[in-house]
């Protein structure tokens, strides 16, 4: 009877979690804009919990983006037009893939730079050994 | 000798990196709107026990005013509704509080218990316009100058501070300025 108790509680939390994914039952015309909309929603960010993106938060601001995002496709709205529709809200920051732009520049460019320079710290430091070595092994000529 | 420093720099400047991403790591989980600068979105919404009578932005052209958006089931609308409180007995600014997402049964018994210190309360029963607002969290509050241009946008409660130091400032200059 005791092991009765942990049980129920797993079939609880089971139902719960079930409740919780059919609690949004969005209708799509086809499988293509249905991919289309879990694209965008994993491309977006929920703004009210920073990290995650709008396919998977449950936040009710989430609800409601992706009843706006769902409603853009059903009437024919291009992906670009659905982006452009969020960031004049909420700014560049809904998009987890910043624009390349004056002010991201730095982000974009900084990955380039780095190995540009991790290049020239190599290219210098195999010189350096490579003179070294050299001025050691000259004497035993 | 350099090698023995260069460790020592490398370290000072990821202390200084690290500082600098303590200070900023407040600003960093706010964003800036977009709509600053902008005009107020469109919207058409009801008023708070008058469903009859709707205002529109258009309704508000003319004045500087406050969107105060607020819930009932927002815990930080709490905190800053004596500010609020506070700025309406001052009559610097018209006050327009926007519900949104709430019942109006919830507003109602809110605005009873702590008292109502908007000159008008619209509902956005779906939060459709707050969404064109841009609103991410609660409170959320625009300053909209007589042309009905956004121009200042404050996230989370307002305080004594912003009020006299940012809002208000503002308020007079649009004043002066006609």
């Amino acid at each position: 009877m005791k092991a009765l108790g942990p049980l129920v509680t797993l079939a609880l939390i089971f139902f719960m979690t079930v409740s919780v994914s059919a609690q949004e039952p969005l209708v799509f015309e086809n499988q293509q804009q249905q991919d289309r909309f879990d694209q965008l929603t994993r491309e977006l960010r929920c703004l009210v919990c920073q990290n995650q993106t709008l396919s998977d938060s449950d936040a009710p601001l989430a609800h409601d983006l992706r009843r706006e995002v769902h409603n853009m496709l059903q009437s024919g709205q291009s992906n670009d037009q659905i982006k452009l529709f969020l960031v004049e809200r909420y700014g560049d920051f809904v998009l987890y893939r910043p624009p390349v732009q004056t002010n991201t520049y730095l982000l974009w460019l900084a990955p380039l730079i780095l190995l540009l320079g991790g290049a020239l710290v190599l290219r210098v430091s195999i010189r350096k050994r490579a003179a070294l070595l050299a001025s050691s092994e000259n004497p035993d000529d | 000798m350099s090698s023995r420093i260069a460790p020592l720099l490398i370290f000072i400047l990821l202390i200084a990196l690290l500082l600098v991403g303590l200070n900023i790591s407040d600003s960093k989980t706010l964003i800036p709107s977009p709509l600053i600068g902008k005009q107020v979105p469109e919207f058409d919404l009801p008023v708070l026990n008058n469903p009859g009578q709707s205002l529109s932005r258009e309704s508000f052209l003319g004045k500087p005013y406050l969107v105060n958006f607020w819930a009932s089931w927002c815990p930080t609308c709490r905190v800053e509704h004596p500010v609020i409180t506070e700025l309406a007995r001052r009559r610097a600014i018209h006050i327009v509080g926007l519900n949104f997402r709430d019942l109006p049964a919830d507003a109602n018994a809110w605005l009873d218990q702590f008292g109502d210190p908007y000159d008008v309360n619209l509902v956005d029963a779906d939060g459709r316009v707050s969404i064109d607002f841009g609103v991410y969290a609660a409170p959320e509050t625009f300053l909209v100058d007589p042309s009905g241009i956004i121009v200042f946008k404050h996230i989370g409660a307002l305080t004594p501070a912003i009020i006299d130091n940012e809002i208000l400032p503002l308020v007079v200059a649009m004043e002066s300025g006609k």
